[in-house]
């Protein structure tokens, strides 16, 4: 039934101790490294001290590692199974949380279960990938290139944006469409189908800006330019930009950012805490972030291309995508590239939700890795 | 099945595609962080500099001012202000609201807020609240996170103890204004007082000191951190004065509700010993800014409270000029001691008559007969025979018609006239009836208080060029005071004569007089008329002073000097309007010197 490529594993599952050993040691290293920066920059951020931040950030992400172990050991096929089933649990999480938040007053985006806050939306960024990768798994290109195969898939994606657009949460709305995007485009979503909805969207912007909330809207404008209102909304990015470029190339020195410790920085132990390293650690210190968040990403392309399962190799290359938009958007945002969104650096930035979810979707991909000769089979889904 | 491999093929191309793309898009940031980091990290570090360190001048405290016996007069008192920065609050109008909760503001001074913010730059800041006490202090600090931008800040305040007693040539501080010379950052520290008149605004700089600065690391939030350099600057040097604060108080109290000035000298160095101007003012008022209301009871007070009288007030020496023109004669060789003139009450001069003061006449009168009963005949004739050019010149010598240089702002020359003064100024010749007038010190010629108080010391000292000052003279300075060519016998003979104006019988000042242990006093009255007599009033009999109202009363004078044989102090006292130089300005003039005499001023 199952085709295996290793002679050894041929005829049965991989044990336990099996798997542990198939687990690239590299890619967690990559990932230990950026945590211990994380702790090293939450450090800073509190003005040389291991509370309120960095020691819960320590342990969070000792719990998160576990967490992305057994990720990684779970059956790989359970998560084939299940993508639908956990898409739909997502969805109804987050149908919960948009009628809980009419309730409550203004934005809301978690279910409090005591210890824990949970983000629906920040789950259902997983549940898209896995839920994406099951059905296109199951396509064959030809159903894949026509317009009726990718109304559902499509469909999947919108629903649960528009639930999180509304919450209102635009930053989080627009990587879950981001990252559907992408597995269109990978899975071979013809070219001028992309076109179509580029030019679509350039039609509809002006009214869909309509639809923006006024902080929203002010977070485009301030990006466009951030003088407009230097001590109001543009006061962040400005700041942002004087504490990375003063920090130079060698940096201002661990715990001597003045502008971080100085309280000219917003935020400096959340969605700013990369302009806080590379104002105390000049540009060979935030240069090395990014590569470490390279190597990461490449490891993932170098897992999605040796992954023989195509359910595996999308996965990967979703759960990627994400991960990559997480840094992405984070660094240019405080680099004043892109607007102030709201999106954290994951493993660094401060914050228990993110952190569990982006180490859940490591623990995803090296489980693919992990299996990367087991060839799933299109057949049993089959429905062409 | 055959596209399946085709299935796999696009997704590994479609892949790569993306994941190239990705790389671009993070190496991209890699050279923006290049681009903020290095190429533009000298603009950026500059901007995190202006970010944390803010720069406060420190303000030198002023200098205090003692008199001569280390008294202080003028020193300087804690006093906490408050102050906003208008751009460090998100709305000032709102701030300002929340200040006035805890420290209640009137309309007017939260007018005066407004403005004053609305005027500055935005980063200037602007005085909410001078003198807050404690309670208001404790209460602004809890409040701070309501009040953005507000900050306390410990000032001082200068403060006369003496007040009314010192106004006059203490002068006083207040906030620099728009027509002041900024020449220091120190001026413009909001609430910076300098000196805006009297020795306070003279020795300005001395004073004053010099500022220093702090560079302070501050957070975002204005908070300071911790301080970075400081420069101390230099404080303000102290200012000891010859002024004897008892005697000062004492001649000031002499006045009683008189109006006018006084002033004591050392005769042998001219350092002054009281300096009084009457009425006075409280410097403190100033100090604190005045308000509208007691400025204008100042300003419009018809005594001139603000004027000071001892070198802005010109007046007629009248018959204290005497001396100058009895002095000037014997040098002159114009008369001697036995030299003798004849009073019958009046003088004809073309087809114009000069009266004596005592209508019947005097009779036979020598100079110093003449000095005692200050009798007008005789210093008409003189005045005639002596010509304007030879009083005018002696009455230069004795520092009159020209400013003494005391340190003082607004004092006036007086005026000492001759007939080249009279061409430039009237284009007219001199006449001789001019000259007569000018004998008994009336006429054209003015002199101030200080010049009278100039005039006779330099005559009792015997002849010595001294200034009048407020600063202390050390022994080659004392050294340096020159001899005027005036000789010692022409001298003790108008000495004799002053003395006899107190001490003989029917001497003008003889109510005046005083014997303290054998210790007695010298001097020469004045009485000086502010009015036109006309011919009808002189026929239908000239009416009496005490029945005429207050300002158009006589001016009373006297200059005096005691101890008789050995001149130590002298004093000139004008009475604005006190009817009578012998009924009431030597009186004053007397105990004035009696109190200095007892105080024995060294």
């Amino acid at each position: 039934m199952y085709k295996y490529y290793e002679a050894g594993f041929k005829s049965r599952d991989l044990s336990l101790k099996e798997k542990l050993f198939n687990i690239n040691f590299g890619y967690v290293f990559c990932i230990v490294l950026l945590a211990i920066i994380g702790v090293v920059a939450l450090y800073s951020a509190a003005n040389g001290s291991w509370s309120p931040w960095a020691y819960r950030q320590m342990v969070r992400f000792c719990v998160a590692l576990g967490l992305m172990l057994v990720m990684a050991l779970i059956d790989i096929r359970i998560y084939l199974k299940y993508s639908y089933v956990a898409y739909f649990l997502v969805l109804i999480l987050l149908i919960a949380v948009e009628l809980g938040g009419h309730v409550g007053m203004g934005a809301q985006r978690w279910i409090d279960l005591k210890f824990f806050k949970l983000q629906p939306s920040e789950l259902m960024k997983m549940a898209m990938v896995l839920a994406l990768a099951k059905y296109f798994h199951s396509c064959t290109l030809n159903k894949i290139e026509s317009v009726r195969g990718i109304i559902a898939p499509a469909l999947m994606a919108l629903f649960p944006a528009a639930l999180i657009i509304i919450q209102p949460d635009l930053g989080t709305a627009l990587m879950l469409l981001f990252t559907t995007m992408v597995i269109f485009f990978v899975v071979g979503v013809q070219w001028w189908k992309f076109a179509l909805l580029g030019g679509a969207g350039l039609i509809f912007a002006p009214i869909a800006w309509h639809f923006l909330h006024d902080y929203q809207k002010n977070r485009v404008l301030t990006f466009l330019d951030p003088e407009r209102d230097p001590l109001g909304s543009g006061y962040h990015i400005i700041q942002s930009k004087i504490a990375l470029g003063s920090g130079g190339v060698f940096g201002k020195g661990f715990l001597h950012g003045t502008q971080s410790h100085l309280n000219f920085l917003p935020e400096k132990h959340t969605d700013f805490i990369f302009t806080m390293l590379s104002e105390e650690f000049g540009m060979i210190g935030s240069t090395v972030v990014i590569l470490i968040n390279m190597i990461i990403i490449a490891y993932g392309y170098i897992f999605a291309f040796r992954t023989s399962s195509y359910f595996g190799k999308l996965v990967i290359i979703g759960l990627n995508t994400n991960y990559f938009m997480y840094v992405f958007i984070n660094i240019a945002m405080v680099l004043g590239l892109l607007p102030v969104v709201g999106i954290p650096l994951p493993l660094i930035s401060y914050g228990g939700t993110v952190m569990l979810s982006v180490m859940a979707s490591f623990g995803v991909i090296l489980c693919m890795d992990v299996n990367r000769h087991l060839n799933l089979g299109r057949s049993s889904f089959d429905d062409d | 099945m055959n596209r399946d491999n085709d299935k796999g093929k696009v997704l590994l191309q479609r892949t790569a595609l993306v994941a190239t793309g990705f790389f671009l898009l993070l190496i991209m940031l890699i050279v923006r962080l290049y681009y903020l980091q290095v190429y533009q990290g000298d603009k950026y570090t500059m901007l995190a500099d202006e970010n944390r360190i803010s720069t406060r001048v420190l303000v030198p405290p002023r200098g205090s001012v003692y008199d001569r016996n280390g008294v202080v007069l003028a020193t300087n008192e804690q006093n906490f202000q408050a102050l906003v920065i208008a751009e460090q609050t998100p709305d000032w109008k709102e701030t300002l609201k929340h200040f006035a909760e805890i420290v209640p503001l009137d309309t007017d001074e939260k007018e005066k807020i407004a403005k004053s913010i609305q005027n500055n730059k935005k980063f200037v800041p602007v005085k909410l609240k001078d003198n807050l006490t404690w309670e208001e202090v404790s209460a602004l600090l809890l409040n701070a996170p309501y009040l953005p931008g507000v900050f306390i800040s410990e000032g001082l305040n200068r403060t006369y103890p003496l007040g009314i007693y010192t106004a006059h040539f203490l002068g006083y501080v207040g906030a620099v204004s728009d027509t002041d010379v900024k020449d220091d950052p120190l001026l413009m520290v909001p609430g910076f007082k300098i000196g805006k008149s009297g020795l306070e605004k003279t020795f300005e700089k001395e004073l004053r000191g010099q500022g220093g600065d702090v560079k302070l690391e501050v957070n975002a939030y204005g908070r300071v951190m911790k301080e970075i350099e400081r420069d101390k600057g230099i404080n303000g040097q102290d200012l000891y004065l010859t002024i004897d604060s008892r005697l000062q108080k004492f001649a000031q109290d002499a006045f009683g509700d008189h109006s006018g000035a006084a002033v004591v000298l050392d005769v042998h160095s001219g350092e002054i010993l009281a300096f009084v101007s009457v009425p006075s003012f409280d410097p403190n008022l100033f100090t604190t800014g005045i308000s509208h209301k007691d400025w204008n009871a100042l300003l419009n007070n018809e005594r001139h409270p603000l004027t000071n009288k001892a070198i802005s007030g010109q007046y007629s020496p009248g018959s204290t000029f005497k001396i100058v023109v009895a002095l000037a004669a014997l040098e002159a060789g114009v008369i001697d001691k036995n030299t003798t003139f004849n009073c019958n009450g009046s003088m004809s001069l073309g087809n114009h008559v000069f009266h004596c003061w005592r209508h019947w006449g005097h009779g036979k009168q020598n100079v110093i007969e003449a000095l005692k009963n200050s009798c007008d005949i005789f210093f008409y004739e003189v005045a005639l025979e002596l010509g304007i050019e030879k009083i005018a010149a002696m009455a230069r010598q004795l520092g009159l018609g020209h400013e003494t240089g005391v340190s003082l702002d607004n004092e006036r020359a007086g005026l000492i006239p001759d007939s080249e003064w009279k061409m430039k100024r009237y284009g007219e010749k001199w006449q001789q009836g001019e000259s007569v007038i000018a004998g008994i010190g009336q006429g054209y010629v003015l002199a101030t208080p200080l010049q009278l108080a100039v005039m006779i010391s330099r005559v009792v000292n015997g002849g010595y060029d001294i200034k009048p000052t407020f600063m202390k003279l050390n022994l080659k300075e004392k050294g340096k005071i020159k001899k005027l060519p005036i000789s010692r016998e022409n001298i003790d003979i108008v000495k004799k004569g002053m003395f006899e104006v107190v001490n003989a019988e029917h001497g003008t000042a003889s109510a005046a007089k005083f014997d303290m242990n054998g210790i007695k006093m010298g001097g020469k009255t004045g009485t000086t008329q502010v009015r036109r007599i006309s011919m009808e009033e002189r026929k239908s009999g000239i009416v009496k002073d005490e029945d005429l109202p207050w300002r158009l009363r006589n001016h009373a004078l006297f200059v005096g000097y005691a101890p008789q044989n050995n001149p130590q102090y002298a004093v000139a006292v004008v009475v604005e309007h006190g009817s009578s130089g012998s009924g009431v300005a030597a009186p004053i003039a007397s105990k004035i010197l009696q109190e200095t005499l007892r105080l024995d001023i060294k």
